[in-house]
């Protein structure tokens, strides 16, 4: 809700929304207010000759075409279940019949999918929708909306379907539509849009950039804009697969879409509920082309979570994902920032953290790859894993650290004695850095002040 | 002068350019909070010659850098000497006009038109322009998002060709094929019109705004609704009706309810934008339908502006459009589903008493009024009797009270003590209302009953109305009504009830005044100094040490410092600490 909610409303709202009856259904038919709706009812297909049928057929098409007020539960019954009655007879019937459709159907099933599923979504229920905690707001129009979906499907499925003649009433303007119903906080209807996407991205060449593109400026505007769009997961979805036709070597175009869009996905509040599906689509890039490794990891280093635990776990364990993929020349070129930044999390004081990080150890590949380059990663990491042993509160990681240590020790006994031997030092010289530093910024802010002194007016402040 | 820059040798690029690119991102983000430190210690020719080309080749870091750097670098104009060296700044501006994250390109943006205004004309056309160019001719979206942005700032000051170039390049970002530059636009529109001469409001700016409010996307359309409200203050009276009114019409019935929703959030503006005569023949209309809209948000928003307006109706016609055409909608509202809704409205239909004078306030407000008091939902009942205060000017606040009553009593014992906690807010407002007799008779009660209420934010905000309500009934009414009651918790066998005595003295001793303080409050205190538990004898301590100031020295000397020298040396370390301060803040030592 808007801004002017949190003005009327002054109370936290999950409580207020807890105390209110609930309303778990919402449908937003503009167009559906007033009189109520006749059709005269039509003898069933099968009740009629083969020659009949096609004229018939466009005939129950029209009638699908009135739309229902389902938040009025009492209005229209008796019309709400004749339509779902003849729903149900589409559906049967493009699964089962053969010359049904002509050329004349087609705008008609068009015209019919797009009156009942195209609407703007209804606001959401509370300011800030948690789909991890709020029940979703269900689509009340559902026993319609569900057989709608339902016979579109098996039209895209159906083998009389030509997308060489569907493609004139499926265009782009029906999917930029069909794209912005994916935000519906219903998840039935998510899973059916999904099925029906991958459908029409499938058989209907000429739209696939477009829909590439449109998926791009849906995700740049939930990344940079609202953070809000309940169908992230599923649009990841088709991706993966998609991203996983594409010809090698890869475009320009896809690779903008991995660094510009998918990357900063990743700093999306909401991340738990997509996650699964975006590590997938970068794991796909990568075994696609290995050279991406570089700007991927690069990125996740740039977007790592500074106080969001949970998302750090998660980070970690995509990191881990594409570890057990990289290449060992990949691997040479990111392993100092990316153990820079493992250092870091094995010294986490949030236990899970340190602990997901110190799992790479069990990770035989990984494990691999770090012995093969201990010379760089031992000093890297020696400090933190020292420090820890001694101080870390949580007995757990200190026996991982252990572990992890007599590890390494095992790897590279030299460099580890050597490490060993000049801790001491290395702090001291680190400390005595730190005293310089500060040293430094009182000299310069001595001189500011002495300036701004002299000249007064000179300094904006 | 002289001076200061023999110091500059002491500080080398290098070291300084360290410090920025240090490891750590906390110490780069200081390093980059103090830039302006770094170009004094540098001097205005190494900033412009040394920092900026590095500032610039480097801008790859953490979006909270380059934050930092965007905002610092609108505030660098005399560190790099001045006006005729501003156009130094452009480059890293440029660069971090065009980065992903929202916040650093706003800020680039807005350092950038900070910055304009201290170009001449002619390093505006020489530098500033191409910038805006090249951003507004940007690959990705980012740039051309950030241009639109910056068109208004630089086309009141440059030539006419350049002007003919910077609508050229404005027009091209409206019909943008990526939404987010669309938007950018769309937001910019308004302000890009209030630079422009009118001859070119009429022929661009209009069918601009045309195109984007009937944009494929809601979220397009419903920016344009802003810049409509803009351009329509521009236009001269006659020309309104054909060339934005036909567009505002469409907008307020737009399918989607994000539109809608808009055009009643802004419907006060828009008012005042087209002026009486399309008030009366289009807006009311539409101002009826918005608050019959079947989308809760929409009523609510348009709820929200029923007083502003009404207010702003013609003086000629007000009372016939309020009675005839508004007013009923309005009955509708009272009984609406959505509580936000009715909630909205309370909030703003006691202004309508004002408007519409005695009689009709008694006859056609005021059933309204006693049926939102009565509403289920404790934000409307709230809501109403927070702003009580309009309708008693127009007929006096005893026509509510019999209502206002048991309205009053069930909001102050509602389960949410957040419900509590805001009638309890308005409590000193009523009192000031309803008269010293009438709080006397039913609402002291509930005033004292929440200073034993079980949650510490009720029997806070409890203490406090008692001292508010000190201030308006004053002291002797105090000491008649509300002291003796206060001290006679001092005896509960709950400590929490007697630690709230201890607040109650605190928040009264100043308005009580010394005599009322030292009688009758100081003794019950000192009784309370050897109470079993600690926590009320820490809060003696601390009380003595807040009504200190109210007491004579005399009895500072003679009374409470040996008090406090015996808490001082109480067996429980905080009763020590607070006796211990006590003393010293009171200079008793």
């Amino acid at each position: 809700m808007s801004n002017i909610m949190d003005k009327v409303d002054g109370f936290s709202r999950k409580s207020v929304r807890k105390a209110k009856q609930k309303r778990s259904q919402s449908s937003s038919q503009f167009r559906s207010q007033g009189k109520p709706i006749e059709l005269t009812p039509l003898p069933l297909l099968k009740d009629v000759s083969a020659q009949e049928q096609p004229e018939l057929f466009l005939k129950k098409l029209q009638q699908c075409c009135a739309v229902f007020d389902f938040m009025d539960t009492l209005s229209d019954l008796k019309m709400k279940e004749y339509k779902r009655s003849t729903l149900n007879e589409l559906v049967d019937y493009v699964t089962v019949s053969r010359g049904y459709l002509t050329e004349q159907a087609y705008p008609e099933v068009v015209k019919m999918v797009s009156y009942n599923i195209f609407r703007t979504l209804p606001p959401s229920d509370s300011n800030e929708f948690d789909p991890e905690e709020d029940e979703p707001t269900l689509e009340a129009s559902w026993p319609h909306l569900q057989l709608v979906y339902e016979f579109f499907i098996r039209f895209l499925e159906s083998q009389e379907f030509q997308p060489s003649i569907a493609k004139k009433y499926i265009d782009q303007k029906f999917v930029l539509q069909l794209l912005e119903l994916f935000d519906s906080e219903d998840p039935r209807e998510r899973d059916y849009l999904k099925t029906v996407l991958h459908r029409i991205y499938g058989k209907f060449l000429g739209l696939r950039a477009f829909i590439r593109k449109q998926i791009n400026n849906i995700f740049l505007r939930f990344v940079y804009e609202t953070e809000h769009f309940n169908g992230v997961a599923e649009l990841l979805e088709i991706l993966g697969s998609i991203i996983n036709g594409f010809a090698l070597p890869l475009k320009a175009e896809h690779k903008q879409f991995l660094v510009k869009v998918l990357i900063p996905l990743h700093t999306v509040r909401s991340l738990s509920l997509f996650h699964a599906q975006l590590a997938y689509c970068i794991v796909q890039f990568l075994e696609k082309d290995p050279a991406l490794t570089e700007p991927v990891i690069g990125g996740l280093l740039k977007f790592w979570p500074k106080t969001c635990s949970q998302k750090e776990v998660m980070f970690l364990g995509e990191l881990e994902e594409i570890l057990d993929v990289i290449e060992p020349t990949q691997f040479v070129k990111i392993q100092d920032p990316l153990f820079k930044q493992i250092s870091k999390c094995v010294s986490s004081p949030h236990f899970q953290v340190a602990e997901r990080a110190l799992y790479y150890w069990n990770n035989e590949y990984i494990m691999s790859l770090i012995e093969e380059n201990s010379n760089v990663i031992l000093p890297i990491m020696f400090t933190s894993l020292y420090r820890i042993s001694k101080e870390h509160w949580n007995p757990a990681i200190v026996a991982l650290v252990y572990n992890v240590l007599k590890a390494f020790m095992e790897m590279n006994s030299t460099l580890f004695d050597e490490l060993t031997s000049t801790y001491k030092s290395d702090r001291q010289r680190e400390k005595k850095k730190e005293k310089e530093r500060e040293e430094l910024w009182k000299r310069l802010e001595d001189l500011e002040l002495k300036r701004s002194l002299q000249s007064d007016g000179i300094i904006p402040t | 002068m002289a001076g200061a820059d023999s110091d500059d040798s002491l500080y080398p690029i290098a070291v300084l350019i360290d410090e920025l690119r240090n490891e750590d991102v906390q110490l780069r983000l200081n390093s980059i909070k103090k830039l302006s430190t770094i170009a004094l210690a540098l001097g205005v020719e190494r900033t412009r010659t040394e920092l900026l080309p590095f500032l610039t080749d480097t801008i790859y870091d953490e979006d909270e850098v380059l934050l930092a750097l965007a905002e610092q670098l609108g505030n660098f104009t005399m560190l790099v000497g001045g006006p005729e060296y501003v156009h130094c700044l452009l480059p890293p501006l440029e660069s971090l006009a065009t980065v992903e994250e929202t916040v650093v390109r706003d800020k680039a943006v807005e350092s950038l038109r900070k910055i304009s205004h201290e170009h001449s004309p002619v390093d505006l056309e020489v530098h500033f322009e191409p910038l805006v160019k090249r951003l507004a001719s940007g690959d990705w979206f980012t740039s051309r998002t950030s241009a639109c942005g910056l068109f208004s700032v630089c086309y009141p000051r440059v030539s006419s060709t350049v002007k003919a170039e910077i609508r050229q390049h404005f027009r091209t970002l409206c019909s943008d094929d990526t939404p987010m530059v669309r938007r950018a636009a769309a937001s910019k529109l308004g302000e890009f019109a209030k630079v422009l001469e009118l001859e070119y409001v009429k022929s661009d700016i209009i069918s601009l705004f045309t195109a984007l409010a009937s944009d494929e996307q809601d979220s397009v359309r419903l920016l344009a609704v802003e810049a409509g409200v803009s351009i329509a203050t521009l236009l001269p009276q006659e020309d309104l009706e054909a060339l934005v009114m036909p567009t505002l019409r469409q907008a307020a019935e737009d399918k989607s309810w994000r539109v809608r929703y808009m055009v009643a959030d802004k419907f006060s503006d828009l008012q005042k934008a087209v002026g009486p005569e399309i008030t009366k023949n289009d807006l009311v209309p539409a101002f009826q339908n918005l608050l019959k809209d079947c989308e809760a948000e929409v009523r609510a928003a348009a709820a929200n502006k029923v007083k502003e307006f009404c207010e702003n109706l013609p003086e000629d016609s007000r009372e016939t459009i309020i009675m005839t055409h508004i007013l009923p909608c309005v009955k509708e509202l009272v009984s609406d589903t959505n509580q936000h809704v009715k909630s909205a409205l309370a909030s703003v239909i006691m202004g309508l008493s004002t408007i519409l004078g005695k009689d009709n306030t008694i006859e056609h407000l005021l059933p309204l009024f006693l049926a939102q008091l009565k509403d289920e939902c404790p934000e409307v009942r709230l809501n109403i009797i927070s702003n009580l205060d309009c309708v008693n000017e127009v007929i006096g606040i005893r026509q509510l009270s019999q209502s206002l009553l048991p309205a009053i009593v069930e909001l102050a014992e509602d389960a949410k003590w957040r419900v509590r906690l805001a009638i309890i807010e308005y409590m000193p407002l009523l009192a000031g209302q309803l008269g010293v007799e009438f709080f006397d008779e039913k609402l002291n009660s509930l005033c004292m009953a929440w200073l034993v209420d079980h949650v510490y934010a009720i029997r806070e905000a409890a203490t406090c109305n008692l001292m508010k309500l000190v201030e308006k009934f004053g002291a002797e009414w105090a000491q008649n009504t509300i002291v003796p009651k206060v001290l006679g918790m001092a005896n509960d066998p709950n400590y929490l009830h007697r630690m709230t005595t201890l607040f109650c003295i605190n928040a009264l001793s100043e308005v009580c005044g010394q005599e009322i303080t030292t009688k009758h409050m100081l003794p019950v205190v000192f009784k309370m100094s050897n109470d079993q538990v600690a926590n009320v004898r820490f809060n003696v301590a601390k009380s003595l040490q807040k009504i200190g100031p109210v007491l004579d020295s005399n009895c500072l000397q003679t009374e409470v410092k040996p008090v406090l020298e015996k808490l001082a040396s109480d067996q429980d370390i905080d009763v020590k600490y607070f006796a211990q301060e006590a003393i010293s803040v009171l200079s008793l030592a």
